[in-house]
């Protein structure tokens, strides 16, 4: 039986549809490029205001996650992303959608059990394996630099 | 009346009739290459119910007032419902129990209900002492991505192989008085697990579970696939299909001729972005209460095998890396003059 199994399981890959994985790498290029570059017109604008590059880029995220979650709501985004791939999903838009839909789609159940419990069922792995590698990584430069 | 035993897991059935089947599917399903062959078209998914779980038990109960009516049955005459779906406690079945107050059977499958309830109802009525058997199976693409992927709205790709769940409702008024369609026999399946993991490619899973179940109900009954007008499996899709007929090769077994599905005939793959095909208990149930009664009645065939193929696991089996059990029912459905 376990040969069985192991012979099955090699036919399936052997017959299993190719992913288009250039065309999909185009597009995520071609979607998180576009995106980046309606960020960096963003920043421009608020440093065009008189802000420095550094005091632009909060109000710049601010802007780009606002209008991740307008997409979201109008039912864009998944289309994006659908094209974009890891395009959409990686740049700070794609984490203002993996809140807002959750939100969106669990409240029907309420908003204590449906919305508040359920809104980091997706982000809540970005969030937990973000914070601790960014904590490894401050870690490492305090111990090499001093500089905390 | 009666059921007779015929060899390991098949059961024939004398004079268990379909009296009427009624279908109602969502505008997707509406618009595919099946359009024009369901009793009702929904113009949205929602239709306007408040929540997409209080959608699928609305196009469940149209389903059931579609084969009601086409069955010229009243739900008093209705000595028991036999039904199943795909969510939780399979709440769209009992749900609907609320409101047509009959006795009530509920079965789970998973995609595989819709077989499972028309064969436990054949026999039971081929047992005798009841008249008139009401046999369902429903799903909704919104409910089931609720519970076994993401948010709607969340954006992610679909791999080739991933299934589109059927926004779809079927039930069969079964009557052990003359109907236009009589069922022949039915195949109880075993569950079959090759090593499938993959939650986005069942088809190929469920493949090896459909091919136990056919070869099982022909050595049964001493046919070979071409005493068959159709095989149609339940929801293998494009992939699964295409395994189902190499792997049955392999076991010198011939599908090629007329093997077909349900899921894959559901969508047209290129205009409807739905990549391997229709899947979910509704996918079967509707895809044979509309276009393959009809073509069996208007004589397009003569005798079907239908083969509702199901994968038995939750998302927390698969989050627990368990491989996916699959299952496959089948029921031979003959033409009143070709059954005599």
């Amino acid at each position: 039986m376990d040969s069985e199994k192991a012979r099955y399981q090699q036919l399936t890959q052997e017959m299993m549809p190719r992913r288009p994985v250039l065309r999909n790498a185009i597009m995520a290029f071609v979607v998180g490029g576009l995106i980046c570059v309606v960020g960096q017109c963003i920043q421009w604008f608020f440093m065009h205001q008189g802000m420095s590059a550094k005091e632009a880029s909060s109000p710049t995220a601010v802007v780009l996650i606002g209008l991740g979650a307008l997409f979201t709501g109008l039912g864009w985004y998944d289309r994006i992303v659908k094209h974009g791939g890891m395009g959409g999903t990686l740049p700070i838009t794609g984490f203002a959608n993996a809140m807002v839909s959750p939100a969106m789609e669990f409240r029907t159940e309420g908003l204590v059990m449906g919305v508040g419990a359920r809104l980091f069922t997706v982000a809540g792995p970005v969030l937990v394996y973000g914070m601790t590698a960014a904590m490894v990584v401050g870690a490492v430069r305090w111990l090499i630099t001093g500089v905390a | 009346m009666g059921v007779a035993r015929r060899g390991k897991a098949t059961y024939e059935t004398t004079n268990v009739w379909i009296r009427g089947t009624g279908s109602v599917v969502g505008p997707n399903e509406g618009s595919g290459p099946l359009k024009g062959q369901f009793d009702r078209v929904w113009p949205d998914e929602q239709n306007g119910q408040t929540t997409w779980e209080k959608a699928e038990q609305a196009i469940l109960s149209e389903a059931y007032d579609e084969a009601l009516r086409k069955s010229e049955t009243d739900w008093s005459q209705i000595d028991l419902v036999v039904g199943g779906d795909l969510l939780d406690q399979i709440v769209t079945t009992n749900f609907n129990g609320r409101t047509h107050q009959r006795p009530l059977a509920g079965v789970f499958s998973a995609c595989a209900t819709f077989t499972e309830g028309l064969g436990v109802g054949a026999m039971l009525l081929g047992g005798g002492g009841l008249e008139r058997v009401m046999v369902s199976a429903a799903s909704h693409h919104q409910t089931a991505e609720r519970q076994f992927r993401f948010p709607l709205e969340l954006g992610y790709q679909r791999t080739p192989t991933a299934a589109w769940t059927a926004t779809a409702a079927g039930a069969v008024v079964l009557a052990n008085e003359r109907g236009p369609l009589r069922i022949e026999a039915v195949t109880f399946g075993r569950v079959v697990d090759l090593g499938g993991k993959d939650p986005n490619d069942m088809g190929s899973a469920m493949a090896p579970a459909a091919y136990d179940t056919i070869q099982q109900h022909l050595a049964d009954t001493g046919q070979s696939a071409g005493d068959f007008d159709a095989i149609f499996t339940g929801d293998l899709g494009h992939f699964g299909v295409e395994m189902l007929i190499r792997y049955a090769q392999e076991k010198q077994l011939d599908l090629s001729e007329v093997l077909d599905d349900c899921g894959r005939s559901l969508y047209d793959a290129d205009q409807q972005d739905t990549h391997n095909g229709g899947s979910g208990p509704g996918c079967s149930a509707s895809v044979f209460a509309g276009p393959l009664a009809r073509r069996l009645v208007q004589g397009d065939y003569r005798r079907l095998l239908l083969v509702a193929t199901g994968a038995l696991f939750s998302p927390t089996t698969y989050q627990q890396g368990e491989s996916i059990p699959c299952i496959a029912h089948a029921v031979a459905v003959v033409r009143e003059e070709a059954s005599r």
